[in-house]
């Protein structure tokens, strides 16, 4: 029950970090990445995971 | 003064006169330029538009001979998808809208803002335009980047450009920071026609694809332009043409947003290369040719005012529009400059001087006008010219050693500039490049002739061949009264049948690389 950010794609815009409600995307090593601890695929907050319907680069997938 | 003018390549060798004497008060007013109509001279706008555009290089066109801009890529994040666009290509030796070799931090931003300030004199505009959407991800760099800079700087004027999706959700933020100019990409009015332009938005949490991304799209454009109107800031609107797409629509989208109180449209020919890795690249979608633009360019006239000089810079470019200095400020550079001060002097003193050049123009450039007239009457048909320059609208650049033709239509209702060029340098450390050659052939190969500042045989010859002429007695004067003075010329031989019209050429845009540095 977590996303995961593909960090060959990620263009690192940071577009995701913005969006995610859990604040468990984080900027490391040059690349972002998401904390499988807190995150919750947006359940509860919105229909779809936010980091994934923003990524430009569509570098956001299920873990 | 000296140092001011030796920092640049506007004010080089012989380039540097005194002003003309000045002229009376009411020489700026009404129609005394030749600039009338297309180009956006003091003459053909409100006081108080003039006094916000005349220092800014890209929403004044007579400015751009003078001033410098700055983009500083602190906005790598983006909320829509566009198909000239490609999030994952970034690359220095590119040139071209949303391309940066370096993000910035808003800090780091700061730092090379007021690096750069002290280093170019010229600088008035410092402007945010990505690499992704200055208002995505709650424009926080952006803005993070304005607030510290008016405390700062604040004699540098601010600018960002945006895709229009969050703009009304920030026009409140972007006029308490001062924020004069605002940049809209808008494509099209119509979202049957922006449906094959954007094949996604990010809106209201989730992600919109089709009609209703470009219905969304549209709208929120619309009303993000008429909220930063109704506040008295200024909008210029781009669109990116594109032929068979919106094209022919781009007419429709001059007159809305001319209605909707849009100061500048600008109209640029889409960028499109298989290895640039867009989907118009991949799928072979064609980018216009020179005369399709301005055949375009040209039916807008009358509706929401032409931008003709634009570069499509990079989203950190520095230094003269046409003149890209980025590749001077790196990050290890400036952070190895250690701390800047901030010092306007050189500004100042800049702007003084450039005030002071600006008063004789007017005057000149309208008694070539009037001799024209007087000599020619009006049955010459316009020609177009190219013109070698690096700036301070002089002809001041040698033939091999311009990255860019300017090019100027001229005829009896005066010089209008239709826009730039961009080419190989011909001449590489002395030699001639046959290859480049031929580029610059097909680049300006709807022009009558090339005024430059000086030129070699063999260029010259080929030139010739090709039915254009190379001009070099106008060497180090002013473009618009030297294109006057050639056509007054041009017209007299044309009449005694010692020349014949050159008419029906097309010529190619060419979108690749402006970075390299002058040698």
């Amino acid at each position: 029950m977590a996303y995961k950010i593909k960090a060959s794609d990620c263009t690192a815009c940071g577009a995701c970090e913005a969006e995610c409600p859990n604040i468990a995307i984080s900027f490391k090593k040059g690349t972002y990445v998401i904390d499988p601890v807190k995150c919750t695929e947006c359940q509860g907050h919105f229909d779809a995971p936010q980091c994934a319907a923003v990524c430009p680069a569509d570098c956001c997938v299920p873990a | 003064m000296d140092n001011v003018i030796s920092l640049d390549g506007i004010l080089g060798l012989g380039e540097l006169k005194a002003p003309d004497t000045a002229p009376p008060a009411s020489a700026a007013s009404g129609c005394s330029s030749s600039s009338c109509g297309s180009s956006d001279g003091p003459a053909d706008m409100a006081p108080e538009v003039w006094e916000k555009v005349k220092n800014h290089p890209c929403y004044s066109e007579e400015a751009h001979h003078y001033f410098a801009r700055m983009h500083v890529a602190v906005a790598p994040a983006c909320n829509i998808q566009c198909n000239y666009c490609n999030r994952k290509y970034d690359c220095s030796n590119e040139s071209r809208p949303g391309v940066v070799s370096e993000k910035l931090t808003p800090d780091q931003a700061i730092r090379k803002i007021l690096a750069v300030a002290k280093e170019i004199p010229q600088l008035s505009v410092i402007g945010i335009a990505g690499p992704g959407d200055s208002l995505a991800a709650g424009g926080r760099n952006t803005f993070a980047t304005f607030e510290q800079l008016q405390k700062k700087a604040p004699d540098l004027k601010l600018c960002l450009s945006t895709n229009g999706l969050a703009l009304p959700d920030h026009v409140e933020r972007i006029a308490q920071y001062n924020i004069d100019h605002v940049t809209i990409t808008i494509n099209m009015v119509d979202p049957e026609v922006g449906q094959h332009i954007y094949p996604w938005i990010f809106h209201g949490h989730r992600r919109w694809t089709g009609l209703d991304a470009a219905k969304i799209l549209h709208e929120r454009q619309m009303l993000g332009l008429e909220m930063l109107t109704a506040r008295g800031i200024l909008v210029k609107v781009n669109s990116v043409m594109i032929p068979g797409i919106n094209d022919e629509h781009l007419l429709e989208v001059n007159r809305q947003v001319k209605a909707r109180g849009a100061f500048l449209h600008n109209i640029m020919p889409l960028i499109s290369d298989p290895a640039h890795g867009t989907q118009f690249g991949l799928t072979g979608q064609r980018g216009p040719t020179a005369q399709e633009l301005k055949v375009v360019q040209d039916a807008c006239e009358g509706g929401a005012k032409l931008m003709r000089h634009c570069r499509q810079c990079r989203a950190d470019a520095v230094g003269l529009l046409g003149e890209d200095r980025g590749a001077e400020f790196t990050i290890d550079r400036i952070e190895a400059m250690g701390e800047v001060d901030y010092d306007d002097e050189a500004r100042r003193s800049y702007r003084e001087h450039v005030e002071a050049e600006r008063a004789g123009r007017a005057v000149s450039k309208a008694a070539a006008k009037a001799e024209v007239q007087d000599s020619v009457g009006a049955q010459a048909a316009p020609i177009l010219i190219a013109v070698a320059t690096k700036g301070g609208e002089r002809i001041n650049e040698h033939f091999g050693h311009a990255r860019e033709f300017q090019i100027y239509e001229v005829g009896p209702q005066g010089a209008t500039f239709v826009g730039h060029r961009r080419v190989d340098q011909y001449c590489e450390g002395g030699s001639g490049d046959e290859d480049a050659l031929d580029g610059v052939l097909a680049a300006i190969n709807d022009c009558t002739a090339v005024l430059v500042a000086k030129i070699g045989g063999c260029p010259s010859k080929s030139l010739q061949a090709a039915g254009i002429e190379p001009v070099d007695r106008f060497a180090f004067e002013y473009i618009e009264e030297s294109a006057l003075a050639y056509f007054k010329d041009y017209a007299g031989r044309l009449s005694r049948g010692a020349v014949s019209v050159r008419a029906g050429q097309d010529a190619v845009i060419r979108t690749g690389a402006l970075t390299a540095l002058r040698a």
